[in-house]
């Protein structure tokens, strides 16, 4: 039975999927609210995250989870859009949205390409800040600090010079609307995935999802843009 | 009313089709949608072309043969109906509608409009029943069941397999069908002992049967032409749970 594989049923997709997206989006409030730690000034930030390297195994295993969550997540999202052409291989002539009670929208259509284009962006951000200079295999002086005698890496300047540069600046700027369009429909859809909705309660979790999407969506979007215009 | 209609032609399950265009000059108001294809199809004959081949049955909105997709929108844009019961009315002088089948490929194409439904019938004969033999009604009272799940269950059932979810889903799942036909027995006592299997089981055979997979667009909802809510989807996730941890 391929049921019993909940890698191969539909609706085992949609539980890991869903689980994972929450999961995931439990993972990008924390960080979000660590990129805020900057409006401390950069000790503050960069304490943080020399509070999280020296977690050392701990960190390894949130690490190794996160990575599993996103492979998840990913392959199951991009398995759906793939079966979704093999489902419907004649698209229609004339195709519209019925309106009523859908929840069909530009955010619900675009997951694939919102997904795939943060995909990409993740591998990107990784290797120009996990893996950037001062990180692991990466060491330079240029980007060490001491804090109350602790010598730790000096990631607020990092960012700070990423941040001055438009290319960054926008570019992280855009993704991050990406990312409010995809939780917009994402939040609300997980939630319906693991079979946790009623009817009564869906428009105001779906308001509530989108809302959440773009708090998540501003918070990281106000780093960037504070230092890109000056204001930190 | 002048009406143009752009219909999707095509000769045979193999043939290619594309679609033909014609004019009903003469359409009266409080016609149905498909006694409009009466008319047309009687004027098609008269010219020597082959007639229109669409399915109906009771032309009563009840039976959900006559399911095609109208304008985009599966059963056209009246809500809850099927499109039998879409009147000429709706439309103004010199409109053109455009008629295509359920796409889907486990709605293979018969013929025109008609398309192969029987990939539904697969997925009840899966596990889409109870397999005691129940009996006579019995007393009301010696089996208790709550108000609201008589009544959800009810609704479930309504469902009349017309296959519209298929093909409004924009990637052709058939979860809203099939988890009508699961949630209706899981709210039963009848049902109770076969849920575990049933929901592996239907599953299994959609799946099998080619549909896609959900992601949450409830475009099925909204076109059904009985409402039947995806509530039901999310019940038959928490039955797929149970029937996973237990």
């Amino acid at each position: 039975m391929t049921s019993r594989n909940p890698l191969r049923s539909p609706v085992g997709k949609k539980l890991i999927t869903g689980i994972t997206g929450l999961l995931l989006t439990g993972f990008v409030i924390v960080h979000m609210v660590g990129n805020l730690a900057m409006f401390s000034g950069s000790e503050a930030y960069n304490e943080y995250a020399h509070f999280l390297m020296s977690l050392g195994p701990v960190l390894y295993l949130f690490e190794f989870g996160l990575v599993a969550f996103f492979v998840f997540h990913i392959v199951n999202g991009i398995q759906i859009a793939i079966g979704k052409r093999r489902a419907r291989p004649v698209a229609y002539d004339t195709y519209k949205s019925a309106g009523g009670m859908s929840r069909q929208t530009s955010s619900s259509r675009s997951m694939i390409i919102t997904g795939v284009v943060m995909a990409v962006f993740l591998v990107l951000h990784i290797a120009s800040f996990k893996f950037g200079p001062g990180g692991p295999g990466n060491a330079d002086a240029a980007y060490m600090t001491s804090i109350d005698g602790v010598e730790m890496r000096d990631l607020a300047k990092l960012v700070e010079e990423k941040f001055s540069t438009p290319l960054y600046a926008f570019g992280y700027t855009a993704v991050m609307l990406l990312l409010v369009i995809h939780l917009r429909h994402g939040i609300w859809s997980a939630l319906q995935s693991l079979g946790a909705m009623r009817p009564s309660l869906t428009p105001a979790v779906y308001t509530i999802g989108s809302l959440i999407g773009v708090l998540i969506g501003l918070g990281f979007i106000a780093l960037p843009m504070a230092i890109y215009f000056n204001l930190l | 009313m002048n009406i143009k209609l752009k219909v999707w032609r095509q000769a045979g399950p193999k043939s290619k089709g594309q679609f033909e265009t014609y004019t009903v000059p003469e359409a009266n108001p409080h016609m149905s949608f498909l006694e409009l294809l009466d008319v047309l199809n009687e004027q098609l004959i008269k010219d020597g072309i082959a007639p229109i081949e669409f399915d109906n049955d009771c032309r009563e909105g009840i039976c959900g043969m006559c399911g095609v997709v109208v304008d985009g929108v599966a059963h056209g844009p009246q809500k809850r109906t099927a499109c039998c019961q879409l009147h000429m009315r709706h439309y103004r002088d010199g409109d053109t509608i455009v008629i295509e089948p359920w796409r889907a490929e486990a709605f293979p194409i018969v013929k025109d409009l008609v398309v192969d439904r029987s990939a539904f019938d697969r997925i009840v004969g899966a596990g889409g029943y109870v397999s005691v033999n129940a009996g006579a009604a019995q007393d009301a009272n010696s089996l208790p069941i709550p108000k609201q799940n008589a009544d959800l269950a009810m609704d479930y059932a309504s469902c009349i397999g017309c296959g519209a979810c298929v093909a409004a889903c924009p990637n052709a799942s058939a979860s809203l069908f099939t988890a009508a036909k699961i949630s209706q027995f899981a709210l039963l006592p009848q049902g109770a002992p076969e849920r575990k299997t049933r929901v592996m089981t239907m599953v299994d055979q959609m799946e099998a049967e080619g549909f896609g997979d959900c992601s949450n667009h409830a475009e099925c909802e909204a076109v059904c032409p009985k409402g039947i809510s995806i509530s039901s989807i999310a019940m038959m996730r928490r039955e797929y749970m149970k029937a996973m941890l237990g």
